[in-house]
Formats: C-alpha cells, sequence, structure tokens
C-alpha cells in the first residue's frame, strides 16, 4: 500500500486502513455517538452521503481555505469513514453504490489536478502510482500528453458508450494512447467507482452505535426515493424488426444476425419452438440445424450457457444496427421501449 | 452431395494429406489449443487436443476430413466444454475476403445454384428455372479478387505495425485457401484482451464510428488549425493523404470543407471509410474462442491449401496453393465460367462430360459445379 501524507488521505480516503486511522487519532466510533463535538461529524457525514444520493459531488473543506486546512484535514478523513459506518449500518445498497460512484468522482478531481500539477513534481508521481496500484495502468509523461498501452486503454474504454471514446477517434501512434490528464482519470471513473464500492461492501458491519441510530433511519426512508419501476411499450427495437423482415424476404441473414434475433426472442421469453418457425424461408434453412442452433442459444443444450442478445456497439460492427431516435440511451437491444416510473 | 462426389474428395484429399505432412504441422503451443474437424456432409466435431504432429496427422488419416481447425486461443484444457477450458490468451486473428470487398468483377465469376432443382445460372436472387428463393452463390474468385484482397492485406500491416507497434515478424499472412487472406499476429499487447476489445480495435482498423471532431471539424466555430497536417501519424496522417491529395492542395480543401459544413463531413468521412478503412470481417477478429482453419489444410470449399505466403506480392494461389495430383478424371460439369489453375485454364463448360486433371475437378466438385462421371 502507498505511504501517504495527511494531505493525501483527506484526498483519497479510501486509500487508508480505517480501523488504523481511528486508532492513530486516538478516537473510538462510540465517541462520535457520545461527545456533542464530535457528533457534528456524524452529521456531516451523513450529509456526504445525501449529496452524493442526489448525484452531486459533496463540497469539501479542503478547497481554496488553507487557514483551516490543519483541523479540515482530519475532519475531512473522518466524515468519510463515519459515512461507511453509517451505510453499513443501513444495509443500503443503493445508496452504497451512489456514494461510491460520488466518492469517485471527487477522488477524480484531485488526481486529475495531481496529474497536471507541473510545479510539484511528487504530487504527480503520486497520482500516476495510484492509478498504476489501484488499476494496474502504466502512465507515461510525453510531452503534454499523457500516455498508456492501447491495450490498456481498451480494458476501460469499452465501458463507455460516447463516440469519443472509441479507439478510432482517439491519437494512436506506436501502440500507445494519447491523453489529457483530464481523459486519463475519466479513464478510470468507474472502476474507482468499483474500488471504493468493493471497499464499502467488504467492510465488516458494527452493531449499532448509540447516537447513530436518527442518521441511520434517515438513511433508509432516503434510499427509498430511488427505488424505480420500469414499464415497456413491447415494440420491438428496429434491429430485430430489420432481422425479421430480411427473413421474412428470403434473404440470406447473416449468422450474427441470426444470433442477435434468436438471443434477443428467447430473452423475450419466447420458447425455441415459436422462433424456429422464423428461419424457414432462409436461403440455407435446415429444421434440425436450427432447432440445434437455437437449443443451444437458449441453453437447454451443448455447454448450458445461456447466450445473452449482443450490445449495441457490438451490432453496430456487424452491420446489423438500424437506430432510430427511441433508440437513443439504450445500450442493448432488449432495453427498447423501457422506461422508469 | 452424392456418394460417388465425397468418395472422389476424400481419396484426393486423403492423398494430398499423405504425402504433404510436411506442410502440416501443428501450431506452437500445442497442448494449449483445441482443434476440431467437419468431415463431408457432416457436422462439427470440436474440442479436440493434439500432443504433436504425430497425433494431428493420424486424426488426418483416420477421419479424412474435408476441412481441420485449431483453435487462436490458448486454454489450460482445450479438450474440456468451453466454460470449463480457462481461456488465458488468443492471438490476434484478421479475416479479409473477397466477397466482403464489394468487387464490380464479383458478378462476372459468381453463378447462383438452386438448392431445389440444382439449375446453375448466372448471379440472380431466385432460380431462373423453378423460381425458388433458396439459392446458394459461389464464385470462383478472378486475378482482381485476389489482388484488391492482398491490398487490404497491405492495409492492415500498415496499421498494425505504424498505429499498433507490432512487430513485421509476428504478423503472418496465409491464404485462406478460398477467396482471400488469414493474418494472425503473435505475441502483442492484445494477447490478452477480451471480446468487447477486439471489437473496438476493429472498429479502428475498419475506421467504423468515426466522429467529424477527430479530424478537425467541429459543430460549431470550426477552425482551420485543428485539421491533420498532411505528415501526421495514424488516421489523421491517413486521412489527409486521402482527401487532401496533396500539400499544396490542403489549405485550399479545408476551405471547402469548412463552407460545406459538419453534416457535409460526416459525409465526406463515410466516402473515405470506403477507400482507406480496411475490410476486414469484424465476427473473426472478435471471436476469442473461434476455431481457425489449420495451416496446410485443405479447404472444402475449394479443394486449395491455406498455406503461408512468404511474398504476398507476387503469391498466385492458383499456382501455389493447387497441391492435388494431376491424374485424369471424367467429371459431368456445368462450370459456366472460365478458371485457371496451375497455369492451366479450363471452362467454360456447359453441361457436358469432360476429363481433366484432378486438381481441376476437385476445385469444380467443391464449387459444386461438377459431380464424378
Amino acid at each position: 500500500m502507498l505511504a501517504l501524507g495527511q494531505d493525501e488521505i483527506a484526498k483519497y480516503p479510501f486509500l487508508a486502513d480505517a480501523g488504523q486511522y481511528l486508532k492513530d487519532k486516538g478516537f473510538t466510533l462510540e465517541q462520535f455517538g457520545s461527545d456533542p463535538d464530535l457528533k457534528q461529524l456524524v452529521d456531516k457525514a451523513f450529509e456526504r452521503i445525501r449529496v452524493a444520493a442526489n448525484g452531486k459531488i459533496y463540497k469539501s473543506d479542503l478547497i481554496g481555505d488553507q487557514v483551516s486546512k490543519e483541523a479540515a484535514l482530519p475532519r475531512e478523513v473522518f466524515s468519510f469513514l463515519l459515512a461507511i459506518v453509517l451505510l453499513k449500518l443501513s444495509g443500503m445498497h443503493t445508496l452504497i453504490k451512489r456514494f461510491a460512484l460520488a466518492e469517485a468522482r471527487r477522488a477524480e478531481k484531485y488526481l486529475e489536478k495531481d496529474l497536471a500539477n507541473i510545479s510539484d513534481e511528487s504530487k504527480k508521481e503520486l497520482a500516476i502510482r495510484i492509478i498504476d496500484d489501484l488499476f494496474s495502468i502504466q502512465v507515461e509523461k510525453l510531452d503534454d500528453y499523457f500516455v498508456i498501452t492501447v491495450s490498456d486503454y481498451l480494458k476501460h474504454s469499452i465501458n463507455f458508450h460516447e463516440r469519443e471514446w472509441k479507439l478510432i477517434n482517439r491519437h494512436v501512434e506506436n501502440g500507445q494512447v494519447f491523453l489529457t490528464p483530464h481523459e486519463t482519470v475519466r479513464l478510470i471513473r468507474k472502476e474507482l467507482g468499483t474500488y471504493i464500492n468493493s471497499k464499502i461492501i467488504n467492510a465488516k458491519t458494527p452493531t449499532m452505535i448509540p447516537g447513530f441510530e436518527d442518521s441511520v433511519n434517515k438513511l433508509v426512508s432516503l434510499s427509498k426515493k430511488f427505488i424505480t419501476f420500469t414499464v415497456t411499450t413491447g415494440e420491438y427495437p428496429p434491429c430485430i424488426k430489420h432481422a425479421i423482415e430480411e427473413l421474412e424476404k428470403g434473404e440470406n441473414l447473416p449468422h450474427s444476425g441470426r444470433f442477435m434475433l434468436g438471443a434477443f426472442l428467447l430473452s423475450k421469453g419466447q420458447s425455441v419452438e415459436q422462433i424456429a418457425p422464423l428461419f424457414k424461408n432462409a436461403p440455407d434453412y435446415n429444421e434440425r440445424v436450427t432447432l440445434y442452433q437455437l437449443n443451444h442459444l437458449a441453453g437447454t443444450s451443448g455447454s448450458g450457457t445461456q447466450y445473452i442478445c449482443p450490445s449495441c456497439e457490438k451490432l453496430k460492427t456487424q452491420d446489423l444496427c438500424f437506430a432510430i431516435p427511441e433508440c437513443d440511451n439504450i445500450i442493448n437491444p432488449l432495453q427498447f421501449g423501457k422506461k422508469r416510473k | 452431395m452424392q456418394e460417388a462426389d465425397i468418395k472422389f474428395l476424400e481419396d484426393s484429399f486423403k492423398k494430398y494429406y499423405f504425402e504433404h505432412f510436411d506442410l502440416i504441422r501443428v501450431p506452437e503451443r500445442t497442448f494449449e489449443r483445441e482443434f476440431g474437424y467437419q468431415k463431408f456432409n457432416s457436422g462439427m466435431t470440436r474440442h479436440i487436443s493434439i500432443k504433436d504432429d504425430k497425433e494431428l496427422h493420424l486424426l488426418f488419416m483416420q477421419n479424412i476430413p474435408s476441412d481441420v481447425y485449431c483453435s487462436n486461443a490458448y486454454y489450460s484444457f482445450p479438450n474440456l466444454p468451453m466454460n470449463e477450458k480457462d481461456w488465458k490468451e488468443a492471438d490476434l486473428i484478421f479475416d479479409i475476403d473477397a466477397k466482403d470487398l464489394n468487387l464490380s468483377c464479383r458478378e462476372n465469376h459468381t453463378v447462383s445454384i438452386c438448392n431445389e432443382c440444382k439449375q446453375v445460372s448466372k448471379i440472380s436472387e431466385h432460380c431462373l428455372k423453378c423460381n425458388s428463393t433458396k439459392i446458394e452463390k459461389k464464385s470462383l474468385p478472378c486475378k482482381n479478387c485476389i489482388d484488391s484482397s492482398k491490398t487490404e492485406v497491405s492495409k492492415l500491416s500498415e496499421i498494425l505495425i505504424d498505429d499498433l507497434a507490432i512487430d513485421q515478424e509476428n504478423i503472418h499472412v496465409y491464404f485462406s485457401g478460398n477467396e482471400g487472406f488469414h493474418v494472425y499476429v503473435h505475441g502483442s499487447q492484445f494477447q490478452q484482451i477480451g471480446s468487447r476489445e477486439r471489437s473496438e480495435l476493429a472498429d479502428y482498423i475498419m475506421f467504423n464510428g468515426i466522429i467529424p471532431e477527430t479530424f478537425g471539424m467541429k459543430k460549431f466555430k470550426p477552425n482551420r488549425s485543428s485539421f491533420p497536417d498532411f505528415n501526421e501519424k495514424g488516421w489523421r496522417g491517413r486521412f489527409s493523404k486521402q482527401v487532401f491529395s496533396s500539400k499544396s492542395k490542403r489549405s485550399k480543401i479545408i476551405s471547402e470543407l469548412l463552407v460545406n459544413g459538419y453534416s457535409s463531413f460526416q459525409k465526406t468521412l463515410d466516402n473515405v471509410s470506403e477507400n482507406i478503412g480496411v475490410k476486414i470481417d469484424p465476427n473473426v477478429t472478435m471471436d476469442i474462442h473461434r476455431i481457425f482453419r489449420l495451416p496446410g489444410s485443405i479447404n472444402s470449399k475449394s479443394g486449395l491449401t491455406k498455406i503461408l505466403c512468404k511474398n504476398l506480392t507476387k503469391f498466385d494461389p492458383y499456382s501455389e496453393a493447387s497441391f492435388l495430383s494431376d491424374e485424369s478424371v471424367e467429371v459431368f460439369a456445368n462450370c459456366p465460367i472460365e478458371f485457371s489453375l496451375k497455369n492451366k485454364k479450363f471452362g467454360p463448360f456447359i453441361n457436358e462430360k469432360v476429363t481433366v486433371p484432378t486438381f481441376a475437378a476437385v476445385y469444380m466438385v467443391c464449387k459444386k459445379l461438377a459431380t464424378i462421371a
């Protein structure tokens, strides 16, 4: 683990060993529930979660105000650690996820600042080391850019759906991708969120601490706000419609198209027997082969793996995507027509 | 396919396999590969592991397969079912096929064979005799098909070497045995990436999913300074060379592009993509569990062998990949297209009984344009 200074722990509190930190500072969790001065920090921790739950980034005391920095630093770390305790006590996974993501975005800001820091080499070094330690990405500085290998880039960029993150829209040279500090850090946001999330999930849940009950109850009712219902229109997405039309016309739909159609309809609850007749007009139709392949897709034969419909991105590559405006914001044909209420 | 035809193909293939063990070698790290094969008129047998050349040759002699395959992936347990194999890594593979290149020559040497009445007609979407739509298209690729495929291979190699830092000696180009080329990349930084990552890499190589901003064209207040320079590396450089054609025209063409605006630029990109994007089959590249035709084996779509191209420019598949015997055979041929093999011309044959060397007979029988007399 990295050796961190006070300043760094405040910026990247998820890197600290929580129990050790409290011990080093000479506090126990119980004191935070009983001591009126310390109890303020529990409220601060609740606030930190509330802000995160609403999709915002918690505003740090660290920014700007240099004078109070000495006092602000430990408060900053305590509020993070207490937030985790509150989250664990509430047991609300939706809040943990939101909190982890917001904390990742907060840390992202500091990482970006540290990477771009030209006056303090050590800050830049630390940011590079955090990225390497946590995500095994070796970042190198090259002129004004940060470069990483194409393979490392791809491992992370495939989680983005915006076109500017596609490799084709990147500066690629000599097996490396050139990134700004902002892009470098943005690339690992999701993993940073996952990292923080798993740290929280894996932390031990303490027994209820007197004085924490109110905040915990408030969290439980807060999480109810985020329960969602979805409704579907039941209409097929254009890629599926297109595939069905092609087959009806007796056109030779490529194997990838047949895979998509079969997997899609199976996920929608249709049976192999219901789907098979769709392929009747295919130029190379063979009932035995069709049933075999559909059963394979459904997982009722072969390895038992149930195949899922390919993502929109994959279908684009395969020339099977015929997107319409209603397709905006979906990443898999199965999501088409679903609305949150 | 009829019994007599199958017997003929099996005999011819067997003779080749027996005489050319030197060409059929197990790939490196044999233990970690999955092998598979097909027999004529039968399904695929896969999840096979093989120890060495000897065991591979035995598989050939015992089964007389129509096609043999080997994984580009490496597994701990290649003979177990897919989800128990324990996938370790996979070589990068690319498939370039003349049929995907939209070549104008295609219609001159492609025929439609009706699956119901077996009628052979010039390319058509339905049978000219019985009107059935169950049509199988067969092409006898010409020199232009092969040359155009070679151009795609060269474009691919350039991107692999310049953009992706792959050593030339780790790129191996094979004639697929039918209408194109298979390219393997060994030991690169991409060995361990998964299917989604490979799909992105395929898009990169194909010039898919590009946005105008990448080449300096912004939606609002575009300015000249962000357009690529003529000598830039990567896609920006290739784009410049294609669109500006010379350094001196760069400035004038940028002015035109700016006047025409953002959406027109998107169209320019689509047009350019047709020329500079490499036409690989993305499904092959993104498949990390594929079993890919084994070098040295015969492709049953043609009777030609998948072989390494040591000198791509000079390579001529119709003289270098045909290894079957010269022994004469009598066939009923309905092959309306002329073709040439081992520097001899054959056809066109219209519903006639002809005597041809085995290699030419196999070629036509594989293409379903002849049967044994």
